[in-house]
């Protein structure tokens, strides 16, 4: 079990009081997390003693920051279970890891007719760069359904799955319903049809143990400020030889062998998708943050956000007139709970939350299809991580009462 | 709780219009139709505007989405009904200015649409209450461009 209480001195924000003197309680972890000093020192400190641009320099700053930045690179690898640092490129965000390989991998491996499967239940960033890559190639866009409590239907993949299928791109857990995806199961039967598994890993990589051998999928996205670690940097993972054929991404400086004045050859993977100066010091200060996760350990995390997500569903259904979405109880879920109140758009939910002190996310979530398919203009979404506590789940259900209370005034005139 | 800070930007008027909208429906036979969402947050809304000459004189809205949308629709609609597009105009003027944070001009009677006033406190907030305006504003201008278009025509038949 973990210590959520003592974990909280970690993180300098937790401690700050909201719109008069309210405790925080945040609540808006799928969003993105707060981070702990140690990420915070990090950064300070490579600013302060190290500051220098990798890869080229030939001074002691130079070398430094460049063992610092591969070093992250060696731990992200070490984090995923990839066997190699070789496999591990360093991105903006899990948007930008996705759109790297749309790009660098479907542009040459797709053709009209070709087909790639996603779900109904993808963030826009697992969906979007696809529609894109449609439109450029000729290929299609297939999706496997989902049920109304937000599971996948499985029994449906293998008839989805065709000798058209070049690649199965899915969420390993949704950022709206927390559903946890069975994506080893859904790697080996894409794989004996000759397609490609993607995994966007958004939510799961910093919430439970991930191990992209043991997984059996070809490429992994995931993104460093939904983990502990600061903004700037996203992380994507696939198979050496997919990179080795890959093309580039982006051009530019880092990423070449050779110039001439009309052509170029590449750099060896990982640098040859890593075009330009890197966000070096957020990476280096991400290794922090890599480093606390492992300290408190993945299943550790994953238990306690469980833990509290059940809680706060058991509490949240007896409060009349809270829909809940997702399969809780179900189905494997993470510390993710969409709710609606009745007759109440999520967005004045989430303000009264929010005036208690409660900061939840409200809206659609980057998923408005998903939105649709449930029959929602948007939700509200309370996510849960490794600092937060049964009190702060409390605190949201009391929230959750205050808000019926406030629009429950009745309404003295007809108009 | 403290609700001092919820009161201003919830007013009673305004969640009375939420509960019990007025104006809400549709015009079949409206020359101004125009309709607008706010894309992050799924408010919705539709405006039938009926006029004769240069005086609205119907309006109807159909929406979905927050209590500040959907009261903020309901309330526009009461403010304008029965108003020249060009007072229309004033109003729509008067409340956008209300809404970057400055006075209202107390020439333009805003009705109960001066209960607005608190959204501004919440910046997130100001395009839930925007989005009416904007909708009826895009209408009354394609509708005046459609005139104009009509008016230079059969200038030159």
């Amino acid at each position: 079990m973990l210590d959520a209480k003592a974990l909280r001195n970690d993180f300098p924000i937790l401690s700050r009081t909201v719109h008069g003197g309210k405790p925080l309680v945040y609540l808006d972890n799928a969003a993105t997390t707060q981070k702990p000093r140690q990420v915070l020192e990090a950064l300070t400190r490579y600013y302060s003693e190290t500051n220098a641009n990798v890869h080229r320099g030939i001074h002691v700053l130079a070398e430094e920051a460049t063992i610092a930045y591969e070093g992250v690179r060696q731990q992200t690898a070490q984090f995923l279970g990839a066997p190699s640092p070789r496999s591990v490129i360093f991105t903006r965000n899990a948007t930008e890891a996705i759109n790297l390989f749309a790009n660098a991998w479907g542009r040459t491996a797709l053709k009209p007719g070709d087909q790639i499967l996603l779900s109904e239940m993808e963030h826009h960033s697992n969906l979007v760069p696809w529609q894109m890559l449609a439109k450029a190639t000729g290929a299609s866009l297939t999706f496997l359904r989902i049920t109304d409590d937000g599971r996948l239907r499985l029994e449906e993949l293998d008839q989805l799955l065709t000798s058209r299928t070049k690649l199965v791109a899915i969420t390993h857990m949704s950022n709206v319903l927390g559903t946890i995806n069975p994506v080893a199961e859904i790697a080996s039967q894409a794989h004996r049809r000759g397609a490609l598994v993607l995994v966007d890993g958004a939510q799961a990589a910093p919430h439970l143990p991930v191990d992209v051998h043991a997984l059996g999928v070809d490429a992994y996205a995931c993104s460093a400020h939904k983990m502990l670690g600061p903004t700037g940097v996203g992380i994507l993972w696939a198979r050496e030889p997919l990179l080795e054929a890959m093309e580039p991404f982006l051009g530019g400086g880092e990423m070449i062998s050779n110039v001439e004045l009309t052509s170029s050859t590449w750099n060896e993977i990982p640098w040859k998708f890593e075009a330009g100066t890197p966000n070096v010091a957020d990476v280096v200060a991400f290794g922090e943050a890599l480093a606390y996760l492992r300290r408190v350990g993945l299943s550790a995390i994953h238990e306690h956000e469980v833990a509290l997500a059940a809680y706060a569903v058991e509490r949240l259904r007896g409060v009349d007139g809270v829909t809940i979405y997702g399969p809780h109880g179900k189905a494997a879920c993470g510390g993710v709970v969409s709710f609606n109140l009745e007759g109440l758009h999520p967005h004045d939910v989430g303000t009264v939350l929010d005036s208690e002190g409660v900061a939840v996310r409200a809206g659609h979530h980057c998923a408005k299809p998903l939105m649709r398919r449930l029959g929602v203009a948007a939700t509200a979404r309370a996510s849960f991580y490794l600092y937060n506590t049964q009190e702060e789940a409390d605190r949201l259900v009391e929230a959750v009462k205050a808000t019926k209370l406030f629009f429950g005034r009745p309404a003295k005139v007809a108009l | 709780m403290v609700m001092e800070q919820l009161d201003e930007l919830y007013r009673q008027v305004i969640l009375e219009h939420f509960k019990n909208p007025g104006h809400a429906g549709t015009l079949d036979d409206a020359q101004v139709k125009a309709d607008g969402a706010n894309p992050l947050c799924g408010d919705e809304l539709t405006y039938h505007l009926k006029l004769a000459g240069d005086r609205i004189v119907q309006i109807r809205f159909r929406g979905k989405g927050c209590a500040i949308s959907q009261a903020a629709a309901s309330m526009l609609s009461a403010q304008l009904e029965g108003k020249t597009v060009a007072d229309a105009t004033r109003v729509i003027e008067t409340m956008k200015s209300m809404m970057q944070g400055r006075d209202p001009d107390p020439a333009v009677d805003l009705g109960d649409l001066e209960a607005l006033a608190g959204v501004k406190k919440f910046p997130v907030r100001i395009k839930c209450a925007a989005l009416s305006w904007n909708v009826v504003e895009s209408g009354l201008r394609d509708y005046g461009q459609r005139s104009e278009d009509r008016r230079q025509r059969s200038e030159k038949a």
